[in-house]
């Protein structure tokens, strides 16, 4: 207990800054304080180096956390080094809006099979999403079946990404020929009618880094993820495509890290 | 998820903010968040009962105190800016007085100090963290303070190099 009539020690003094004194211990060292005014002042100061170090560092907890140091990323098995500056370039895309980071895909091995798989895409684009009557196989109802039929046909689990949060109803999905197999078609339909849709297919590439493309009236972006192609294709609107991009990557993103 | 990786996830922004304070580099910071991560995953098994923040917040302190152990053991002199007297203790520039004061501290004052300031932890949780009994953490708060105070003041550290 600290005694009025005792000098505080300076243990006391910074266990009464830093909250680690009971009540009445806090109420002593305070009114001992207020007799000492320049014992005060060097309180105040520590005080002050406090909150200069909040002001300073604080704010580092309410960035964004970038994707390498995600738990589902860190859990993913063996990454080859292709596939770990893959990674980089999703997360600096993800991070930067994808600012300054198509000159990453400059630097990544060329492959010639995701190049044909996004071409297949986009035709597929074209061709259904003029349909009115008959865009899809199956209704976007029928989720769960959908799921599963094509998971079969396909041979690795589907994940049809949920985009109701960002304005998209799923309008439904169809089988189609791949490259190496069958391909999956998924449809999503905005509010004004715009239609985005969803290719997956397996290729023989691992990994690449995610790429855009801009044919004039369709926008894609496509990336390879554990030998999984996905090709998003929309209206050419950037801004728009790229949400809705970010919004898939995350779920199939998320799905991948809880079956591995 | 597991609830444990879960809880691993809601801490990795205290981390990342421990580690910036702790390195003042952001991309050293995140390397260290990375290494702690996968060391804390790897290692979920042995974890059972207890509190993780502080279990991480121990993996990160001692990381980073051997990066700087192997640090050391390579004969590099840090440049010291010397010959940059204007922005030395003086009106603040955006943090950099307070970062330049941390940088002047001993590695485990300045650990003590950032997880009792910066992340809040109890006087008890630090001492387990460091390793060392209470009175040691308190006797390092008080040096850390004590020589940021007087680097404030503008009392020139001795030049320093990076042991």
């Amino acid at each position: 207990m600290i005694d009025r009539n005792e000098p505080v020690s300076e243990g006391d003094l910074h266990a009464y800054i830093d909250g680690e004194l009971p009540p009445e211990q806090r109420d002593a060292v305070a009114a001992w304080l207020a007799a000492h005014p320049e014992v005060a002042a060097q309180v105040a100061a520590w005080r002050e180096q406090a909150e200069a170090i909040r002001v300073r560092y604080g704010a580092v907890a309410r960035e964004p956390v970038p994707a390498r140091l995600s738990v589902s990323r860190i859990l993913r098995p063996r990454r080859s080094v292709a596939a770990m500056a893959a990674a980089a370039s999703v997360a600096a895309f993800l991070i930067g809006g994808g600012a300054g980071w198509f000159a990453h895909g400059a630097t990544m091995q060329p492959s010639t099979g995701i190049e044909k798989v996004a071409t297949d895409a986009v035709e597929a684009y074209r061709l259904y999403t003029v349909e009115v009557r008959h865009p899809v196989e199956v209704a976007g109802d029928e989720r769960a079946h959908m799921t599963q039929w094509l998971t079969k046909r396909l041979g690795y689990q589907q994940h049809i990404p949920d985009l109701s949060s960002i304005g998209l109803k799923l309008v439904g999905g169809r089988l189609l020929p791949g490259p190496d197999g069958a391909a999956a078609f998924y449809m999503y339909e905005g509010p004004s009618g715009e239609r985005f849709t969803i290719y997956c297919s397996r290729t023989d590439v691992a990994e690449t880094s995610m790429r855009f493309k801009d044919t004039g009236r369709v926008a894609t972006f496509y990336w390879v993820d554990n030998k999984q192609a996905y090709v998003v294709s929309g209206p050419a609107n950037r801004e728009r495509i790229e949400a809705v991009t970010k919004a898939i990557y995350e779920q199939v993103d998320k799905a991948m890290a809880r079956k591995s | 998820m597991t609830d444990f990786r879960r809880r691993v996830e809601a801490t990795i922004p205290a981390l990342r903010r421990y580690a910036r304070a702790l390195t003042r580099d952001a991309d050293i910071a995140d390397d260290l968040v990375q290494d702690t991560l996968v060391r804390a995953l790897r290692s979920e098994h042995l974890f059972h009962e207890g509190e993780i923040r502080s279990w991480l917040y121990t993996i990160l302190t001692n990381l980073n105190r051997n990066r700087l152990r192997s640090l050391a053991r390579r004969p590099v002199l840090s440049p010291i800016d010397d010959n940059d007297a204007p922005d030395m203790p003086g009106p603040d520039a955006g943090g950099r007085d307070i970062e330049r004061a941390l940088a002047t501290l001993v590695e485990d004052q300045r650990s003590a100090l950032m997880l009792v300031v910066l992340e809040g932890l109890s006087y008890r949780e630090v001492a387990e963290i460091q390793g060392v009994p209470i009175g040691t953490v308190m006797s390092r708060l008080a040096r850390a303070r004590a020589q940021i105070k007087s680097f404030l003041d503008g009392e020139r550290p001795a030049l320093r190099r990076v042991k």
